[in-house]
């Protein structure tokens, strides 16, 4: 028994922990298909007793919600592409290839890390209005576009890369840029899958910067929309819980299938400090 | 790679296309910003407008009221204001400073729609610097709802005119409620309430032209310590709107037996309160400090206004005339209990035989606006936080509303030094 | 052929780093240094229509900033959340990292992607969803306070829980991510070392203090910082659940830069706020980064 014990204590912990850390998502989930006042009862419930999607329905039909949803996904897939070119070449750059003022630059870029981002977004706004960019997909995803902590995570891994073997590319006469393209690149994709993934996550998730850029209702993003739904119908309880599901439901899929890139690429970043 | 860059080339194109997407195509289609429950329900208003206007589309967007105020203004510095929106009449000095709005003098000039035809402060609400800026779409002010039962019981069949007589009512009801109950629901985070007294008292809140708090002037004053004392007297609990459970459970339960409120309460209570209460409650006009004709409210309420960038004036301003309709502001009212601008449609049995209209009838040929000046907005949320110190935080009232004076006098720098250059100008 | 050579390397790497690096010049340096010169101007709603109207002011914005109590209580509400917050969640973070990568435990694949999940979730989702778990009366926090015998407790109306509130949601949504970090961290250590400790009758504590921690150190300096540069952040929760409400007591610095920025677009006494913000987050690293570095010498 008491070499039981602590196994028991530790996997019961645990346990709780899950408990603890589940319960609020499986609530959302299960009041998002109870009929409208269930969720207001006491005690309060915990399954539906007649399950029903119209919540869902009125989602994607009075409040078209589908609209949104196809914002975030093609503001978050367009960051996400052209933000794993600009901070490839980039990074690999500052890792693997001899420039002046290379060191400098890249100093120059960290610090800039220590920056929040608040500092910059009232002027930001007022940039983008000059350039007619207020209320656009563009204006949104101008700041994902290259994140230094992109080019910081690329250009950690790339310095990995053998010199020799890219020496031996060059001896051969190849440019530099074929040799980023046939050689780096190859090498660079586990990096790349990993910076992808946060740039999409981060990209779904970003609340602060649409939320000031954007106006017209039909191009909020999906997590904007539901806040400014959460104003107006605040007595709907299931209906904001459905459209928090339709929030969360695509970066967890996202997250449950490419788990592993996401994990490796957390670690790597932590643990170097 | 060569895929992703594919993807990053295809965001490229649909970025570029989608600044490209031009209103191409044939008729017009009207952009309409609308707030809360009013913008649920215009939309179906405007299907009879484009009945009657084909070739015209009305896209109505609706923005919560929490948000609106923010979203009309990024609106406006994005250059992406629409056609037409629902704005609170509070507002309109703001965007009117920033020239946002279209004047609609000339448009009102050609136009069945004249002033005569609205509620003298309510017109006048709509008017900076001698343009007319909107046309009232609805008509909102404060008055006093309570229980006529429990204030029956207490002595007083009907509500007292005067503060001192009112003070002494609001006493009696609460003797009789005990010390668990409260006379007046008066939440300190709702700050129209004070605003009613304040002009009840003949406060002008702003001087010298709007560039300076008046805040500590014996009117306000006046004001400022009946409304402390209804508080200090127990007869008002120190809670905001958000902290008590359900008002309208409170209110018939008797916690408190008087609420000043807007029109909208109107429906809420027929629909909430439960049946046995239906005959126990009524409305009366704001007491004044000296007898029922001193006892004024807010001039409040929304227009329709015209946004300058509009390229479809013509159109929004028949979509304006059209719901300015005795007829349609009727509806409007039936569908949401938005009193109604237009004062033919209040000939309508529907308002004048219900004595609890009648009172708001009343109390709007009583009504003053509040300072154009565009800071107003954030002038009202810091009384509020200044009064809310007062009334919870137990601050003395006399240094309180002099540090008020001074942040109101610092916000207003701005516009001090703007009318100096304009006379200045001017003066040369 | 470009980039052929000593000197082709030259010209590739800055053709290579132009795109990213002109982006974030153009979209990032450039703002924010124009933040510090709208932090100089009395730029308000006026200037919206005609910029001519913005005055330099020099440090007036400053002054009123360092002046204005509204300040003060948005800057204690975001210390107590970096004070409070910050510790909670890495004090979580490190429990959770124990248990799961404890020999004992079972399944561990399942609790370490299930105590992620929360940090991929969409913060303003989250925030919707514990809005109603801290219903007063619905609310099944209260429901289970009360099974335990706890009085209900009004989390986003009392002035006094709106905070907590908020941290606790914070903790909840954020504790995975530092999990994982601590995790690699802790599979660093090499099981000699345990071993070791174990041969010369440590128990558990024993082996957590003297084997654990002082191992761990470099990788809980690093979620320390990044957890407290996140926590200044405050702003999606608040601005969600309780606008800053209620008297207050839940306005942060970033709320409070959005408002007189958004709401009222008195812009340049905004990005005076937000400078401020940055000078407290720098000192505070910096202290952070002093004590640890005092700790472990």
């Amino acid at each position: 028994m008491r070499r039981r014990l602590p196994a028991l204590v530790v996997n019961t912990l645990l346990v709780l922990g899950a408990l603890a850390t589940a319960t609020p998502l499986l609530w959302m989930l299960s009041a998002s298909f109870m009929p409208t006042g269930q969720s207001n009862e006491l005690p309060p419930r915990l399954l539906p007793s007649a399950p029903t999607l119209e919540h869902y329905v009125i989602l994607f039909t009075r409040l078209d919600l589908a609209r949104n949803l196809g914002n975030s996904l093609m503001i978050a897939i367009g960051s996400t592409a052209i933000c794993v070119v600009l901070c490839s070449m980039a990074g690999y750059a500052f890792a693997r290839l001899e420039f002046n003022g290379r060191e400098k630059v890249f100093r120059g870029l960290v610090m800039g890390m220590l920056i929040p981002a608040q500092v910059g977004m009232l002027p930001l706004f007022l940039l983008l209005k000059a350039m007619g960019l207020v209320n656009t997909m563009a204006g949104v995803m101008i700041p994902m576009m290259a994140p230094i902590f992109g080019i910081f995570m690329v250009r950690q891994y790339a310095l990995g890369i053998p010199r020799d073997l890219l020496d031996a590319a060059r001896m051969d006469g190849a440019s530099e840029w074929r040799v980023f393209w046939r050689i780096v690149v190859p090498l660079l994709r586990p990096i790349m899958a990993t910076l992808a993934i946060f740039i999409f996550l981060s990209s779904w998730n970003d609340f602060l910067w649409p939320l000031i850029v954007l106006s017209d209702d039909a191009r909020y993003t999906l997590p904007v929309a539901l806040a400014n739904l959460s104003g107006e119908h605040v007595q709907d309880t299931e209906l904001m819980m459905a459209g928090a599901v339709l929030t969360v439901t695509p970066v967890m899929l996202v997250f449950l299938v490419l788990q592993r890139h996401y994990v490796r690429g957390l670690l790597m970043g932590g643990v170097k400090g | 790679m060569r895929s992703v860059v594919g993807v990053a080339l295809a965001a490229a194109t649909v970025i570029g296309l989608e600044g490209c997407r031009a209103a191409a195509g044939d008729g017009v289609t009207l952009r309409f910003w609308a707030m809360g429950r009013e913008g649920e329900v215009v939309q179906e208003l405007v299907r009879d407008f484009e009945r009657e206007n084909p070739g015209v589309r009305v896209r109505v967007q609706q923005i919560p009221w929490s948000a609106a105020h923010e979203k009309l203004l990024t609106a406006y510095v994005g250059e992406a204001t629409p056609d037409i929106a629902q704005m609170g009449n509070t507002w309109m000095a703001e965007f009117a400073a920033l020239r946002a709005l279209e004047p609609l003098g000339p448009l009102l000039a050609r136009s069945a729609v004249d002033d005569t035809s609205y509620f003298a402060g309510i017109w006048e609400s709509n008017v900076i610097d001698g343009q007319p800026l909107g046309v009232p779409w609805y008509v909102d002010t404060r008055i006093i709802f309570y229980r006529s039962d429990l204030f029956a019981r207490a002595g007083y069949p009907r509500m007292p005119g005067r503060w001192d007589e009112w003070r002494t009512a609001l006493m009696a009801v609460k003797r009789r409620a005990g010390p668990a109950g409260y006379a007046l629901f008066l939440p300190p985070n709702e700050y129209e309430p004070l605003l009613a007294l304040g002009v009840s008292a003949g406060s002008r809140f702003l001087a010298e032209d709007g560039t300076r708090g008046a805040f500590s002037e014996p009117a306000f004053r006046r004001a400022f310590d009946f409304y402390a004392s209804l508080y200090r007297d127990g007869l008002a609990p120190p809670m905001r709107n958000n902290e008590i459970a359900n008002l309208y459970q409170e209110f018939a339960r008797g916690y408190f037996a008087a609420y000043i409120t807007g029109p909208w309460n109107l429906g809420e209570f027929a629909s909430r309160l439960p049946d046995s209460l239906q005959h126990a409650w009524a409305t009366a006009p704001m007491p004044g400090p000296d007898g029922p004709a001193t006892g004024a409210s807010l001039a409040g309420g929304a227009s329709l206004v015209v946004f300058r960038g509009s390229r479809h004036k013509e159109e929004a301003w028949r979509l304006v005339e059209f719901l300015s309709r005795p007829d349609q502001q009727l509806r409007f009212y039936r569908l949401t209990g938005d009193l109604p601008a237009r004062r033919e449609a209040w000939s309508d049995s529907a308002l004048t035989g219900d004595p609890r209209i009648r009172a708001f009838g009343d109390q709007l040929t009583r009504t003053v606006s509040m300072p154009k000046v565009p800071e107003w907005e954030l002038i009202a949320n810091r009384l509020r936080d200044y009064a809310e110190r007062v009334v919870r935080g137990g601050e003395p009232a006399d240094t309180t509303l002099a540090e008020l004076d001074r942040d109101v006098s610092r916000l207003l720098e701005k516009r001090r030094w703007l009318l100096a250059r304009a006379h200045a100008g001017a003066a040369r | 052929m470009i980039g052929v050579g000593v000197r082709g390397q030259a010209v590739a790497g800055w053709m290579f780093i132009a795109p990213a690096v002109s982006l974030i010049l153009l979209f990032f340096f450039v703002p924010v240094t124009a933040g510090l010169v709208l932090s100089l101007t009395d730029f308000v709603i006026y200037a919206i229509a005609s910029p001519a109207t913005a005055r330099f002011v020099g440090l007036a914005n400053f002054a009123a900033v360092l002046a204005d109590p509204v300040f003060w209580t948005a800057l204690r509400n975001t210390l107590f959340f970096v004070l409070v917050g910050g510790p909670l969640t890495v004090a979580v973070s490190l429990a959770a990292a124990l248990l799961v990568n404890s020999r004992l435990a079972r399944a561990q694949g399942f609790f370490r992607s299930l105590y992620f999940a929360p940090v991929v979730t969409t913060l303003v989702a989250m925030a919707v969803v514990w809005r109603y778990l801290y219903h007063p009366h619905y609310g099944l926090i209260n429901h289970v306070l009360g099974l335990v015998g706890l009085g209900p407790v009004d989390w986003l109306g009392d002035p006094r829980w709106s905070m907590p509130a908020i941290v606790l949601l914070s903790v909840w949504k954020k504790f995975g991510y530092n999990m994982l970090i601590l995790l690699a961290g802790l599979r660093t250590i090499p099981d000699e070392l345990y071993e070791a400790a174990s041969l010369d009758g440590a128990g558990w504590w024993a082996k957590f203090r003297h084997v654990t921690l002082p191992n761990l150190a470099p990788t809980f300096l690093f979620v320390a910082v990044m957890t407290m540069i996140e926590q200044f952040q405050l702003f999606a929760e608040p601005y969600v659940m309780t606008q800053g409400g209620p008297l207050k007591s839940t306005t942060s610095i970033v709320l409070l830069m959005y408002e007189e920025g958004f709401r009222w677009w008195r812009m340049g006494y905004a990005a005076a706020i937000a400078f401020v913000l940055f000078a407290i987050m720098l000192v505070a690293t910096m202290i952070q980064l002093r004590l640890q570095k005092e700790q472990t010498t």
